[in-house]
């Protein structure tokens, strides 16, 4: 193929432009590597190299309790979006009733309605339970299922052919047994897009955590620790950039091992 | 309408598969809506007896300099952040499908600030915006230029629409490539021997294709916008728990679970709702009437 200069100036245009996505990152590892002396020396590739910003944040702040906190809290919402979306998908795509597509179009529509209205009596809800200052507020919600999944789930769903259930269900399988025997496991590509969608959106959350759990640093997210870290560092700025990538390396790890899914889960979601 | 038809017990199961659902969309949703507009014309602190208001809530609302700045500031963000996303991710997403060399990787590459968390990422921001020694007025200092407030009064606004849009572009290329790679050749092909310029069949041919594609990633841009709030809380905070640049969320957030003023946040939740739904709604007059060429 011949090489036009419309093509070299494509070309170009991107270059500048993933630049500019990756050179914030490229400069958050290199300003965590330099000691603090060092924090206004503009050069790339840092004089004294040092991972002792990385101990040094562990022992101003329980980091270690936050990733925890992060990652439980994160793991118990993906179960609960993969089992309650799938459970709902699997029915929208293969069983027939009344009033199936209205109820999935009310599903859709949700999807445009602000979290703020549902947070304010939610919040009240959790609190006359007694759950206000603990994690539940933050993965309950999880279980019970959700526009985006449940329509990611099912457009997978749909790709199975009905046969199947069908066959298994004059052999005399419960619906129950077709969802669990052959939807979920023939649906692995699928619920592992969404599972890394669903530990991405509950990873990154700041603001039901904000509600939550403002304050306390044994129960938080590392979100809220963060957040509290900027506050009480500000302008450290190798401590806040160590402290900054322990949030965005694992997911940035998870996204570069899994990132076939990542750009299918996403483009089915466009897709509509 | 095909698939299975449920008998005898069957239908208890479909009812179990589906309550999950069922109980968001009554409980989580609509029931919240509803809780939400009423909680709107009572004054509740959570700790006393709530106290009906009426329209109180609503009507003080045009006269609280807060509420009017957090609005202004929402109006004018997403003005400027919706363009400017689009039209960004637009442009990656065409440059992308001509086949450039690389093309997995700058897929890669653009998509790393979606993954990450703003949270995050806004600490780095800070620092590429701070006044004394931030990274953006150091590389201005170079050439020459005077330090800028970059989150000063005058240049807030566009300082967090950009950081935004970094994060965002990421997404809207993936949905528009999808949506370009699913045009099908022979179109550009008929209109190559038709003698049609690069520029004739991005207008003819790409367009008109990517129409509902682009119509529906301008309503959830515009969605996103309304609801912004990482980047800016933790750009724009101040000492005292306020914001230099109060959006409408973060002032749902600050009067409601900050001080607990339940009434107030509820209005201004539903003032933010029905804002969007406007929104929204227009966009599908727009698709309705022009979408379907």
């Amino acid at each position: 193929m011949k090489l036009k200069p419309a093509d070299l100036l494509a070309f170009a245009v991107l270059l500048a432009g993933a630049l500019m996505m990756v050179a914030p990152f490229v400069w958050m590892i290199s300003t965590s590597l330099k000691p603090a002396a060092e924090q206004f020396d503009m050069r790339l590739i840092p004089a004294t190299p040092t991972p002792e910003n990385y101990s040094r944040i562990f022992e101003l702040m329980p980091f270690h309790l936050l990733l925890w906190n992060s990652v439980k809290i994160a793991a118990i919402s993906t179960f609960g979006q993969l089992l309650t979306c799938s459970m709902a998908a699997f029915v929208f795509a293969t069983v027939r009733f009344p009033g199936r597509n209205l109820l999935f179009v009310i599903l859709l529509i949700t999807l445009m309605i602000p979290a703020q209205i549902t947070s304010i009596p939610q919040f009240i809800i959790f609190k006359a339970l007694g759950l206000y200052g603990t994690q539940a507020p933050l993965y309950l919600p999880s279980f019970m299922g959700g526009a985006f999944g449940t329509f990611l789930m099912r457009q997978y769903f749909q790709t199975i052919p009905m046969e199947l259930a069908e066959a298994a269900r004059i052999d005399g399988a419960s619906l129950i047994r077709i969802f669990f025997t052959i939807y979920l496991p023939l649906s692995k590509p699928a619920l592992a897009a969404f599972a890394i969608f669903a530990f991405l959106f509950s990873w990154n959350d700041l603001f039901s955590a904000l509600i939550y759990l403002p304050s306390d640093l044994e129960q938080t997210t590392l979100t809220v620790g963060l957040a509290l870290f900027q506050t009480q560092y500000a302008a450290q700025w190798p401590l806040m950039m160590s402290a900054a990538l322990v949030s965005v390396a694992p997911m940035i790890l998870v996204f570069i091992l899994a990132q076939r899914h990542f750009v299918s889960g996403v483009a089915a979601s466009g897709l509509k | 309408m095909n698939g299975l038809r449920p008998l005898g017990r069957e239908k208890l199961w479909v009812l179990v598969l589906l309550a999950p659902t069922l109980l968001g969309l009554l409980l989580g949703t609509f029931g919240a809506i509803f809780s939400t507009l009423g909680l709107s014309v009572f004054d509740w602190d959570l700790l006393t007896k709530p106290e009906f208001v009426g329209l109180q809530n609503y009507a003080e609302l045009p006269e609280s300099r807060l509420f009017g700045k957090a609005l202004w500031n929402t109006v004018t963000f997403s003005a400027l952040y919706v363009p400017l996303v689009m039209a960004a991710s637009f442009c990656v997403a065409l440059l992308l499908n001509r086949g450039v060399r690389g093309e997995k990787l700058f897929r890669v590459l653009y998509f790393l600030p979606v993954v990450s968390s703003p949270t995050a990422v806004g600490l780095l921001w800070i620092w590429i915006y701070s006044e004394d020694n931030g990274v953006l007025n150091a590389m201005l200092g170079m050439l020459g230029v005077e330090p800028v407030k970059w989150l000063g009064a005058k240049m807030v606004l566009w300082s967090v629409v950009i950081a935004n849009t970094w994060g965002a572009i990421g997404e809207g290329m993936i949905i528009f490539l999808a949506g370009l790679q699913a045009i099908p050749r022979e179109h550009y092909e008929v209109a190559r021997l038709d003698g049609a310029t690069t520029w004739q069949r991005l207008f003819y041919v790409t367009l008109p294709a990517m129409a509902p594609s682009l119509f529906f990633q301008a309503v959830l841009a515009t969605i996103h916008a309304f609801q912004a709030f990482d980047y800016i809380y933790i750009l724009t905070r101040t000492g005292n728990g306020n914001s230099s640049f109060p959006t409408l969320v973060f002032s749902i957030y600050r009067e409601g679970f900050r001080f607990f003023r339940m009434g107030d946040a509820a209005a201004q939740a539903v003032v933010l709702t029905l804002i969007i739904l406007g929104f929204t709604w227009v966009y599908f007059r727009m698709q309705r009437r022009w979408g379907t060429t």
